[in-house]
């Protein structure tokens, strides 16, 4: 199976990902994203994670339902999630979905970060 | 497939057989259409998620994954509306019996999101027949 297409970087404590695909839509490209979060999230109890959208245009509701999954195991294993950098067409996704009030979303990685200090 | 001339509609009827390849295809075609008819980021947003909601929601929930079936799909592109339908060869389905995925005890569970969406972003979506057929219509709204 090839690379999930995302990037993976630790600072002072917070592990943020970020995209490097602009549209998170392929089922199978999906699936890999699902499966590396999960790695990263077992990996590492209590694990305080940022995820950047910075870049994404397009995102389906197989995503979603990644995200969904990936914040259920963080929460199980104590850690925190984070949103960052959403586009406003996809945030509209999350606000029609109402997953805006599941998730913590901010404007910038910076605010993100800081919400975890 | 045939085209009839950049501002005459566009009748599209294609049959996918492998999801992976097959729907970006679509994709491309619909995309390309979209674009020539003057439809704006917005719209070419919503459509473009709108079909891969349609088109998966066949390969996945329809025919199952199972090979040898396929999902037919067929559009009609015009300067004012943009019609798809899309058919799978599984049992059909009741769009009724998804649960609301905004209900609060339903947030957490990580699908029943893809009706939602299209029905949000679509002028019009009706399940057909059994309800292994779906029509999706895009209106334009003038500014």
């Amino acid at each position: 199976m090839s690379q999930a297409p995302i990037k993976i970087a630790t600072d002072g404590g917070v592990t943020t990902v970020s995209f490097t695909e602009r549209s998170i839509i392929d089922e199978v490209m999906i699936q890999q994203i699902g499966e590396a979060l999960l790695k990263l999230v077992d990996s590492q109890p209590g694990l305080k994670m940022v995820l950047s959208f910075e870049g994404v245009d397009h995102m389906s509701s197989a995503a979603l339902g990644v995200l969904i999954t990936v914040n259920g195991r963080v929460k199980a294993r104590n850690g925190q999630l984070r949103l960052c950098n959403i586009a406003k067409p996809i945030f509209e996704i999350f606000k029609i979905t109402k997953l805006d009030k599941l998730f913590q979303t901010f404007g910038t990685e910076e605010q993100a970060v800081k919400s975890l200090a | 497939m045939a085209s009839q001339g950049p501002c005459e509609p566009l009748k599209l009827e294609i049959t996918l057989h492998e999801m992976r390849g097959d729907v970006e295809k679509v994709q491309q075609v619909v995309s390309a259409a979209l674009q020539e008819r003057g439809y704006d980021a917005d719209a070419m947003f919503a459509i473009r998620l709108c079909l891969e909601e349609a088109l998966v929601n066949g390969f996945r929930h329809g025919n199952r994954f199972q090979p040898g079936l396929v999902v037919r799909f067929w559009a009609t592109i015009s300067e004012d509306e943009a019609t798809f339908e899309v058919e799978d060869e599984g049992e059909g389905f009741d769009p009724a019996g998804v649960p609301d995925p905004t209900a609060e005890e339903n947030l957490e569970i990580p699908s029943g999101r893809g009706v939602m969406l299209m029905r949000a972003y679509m002028s019009e979506v009706e399940y057909l027949g059994a309800g292994n057929r779906m029509r999706m219509v895009f209106r334009r709204t003038k500014a």
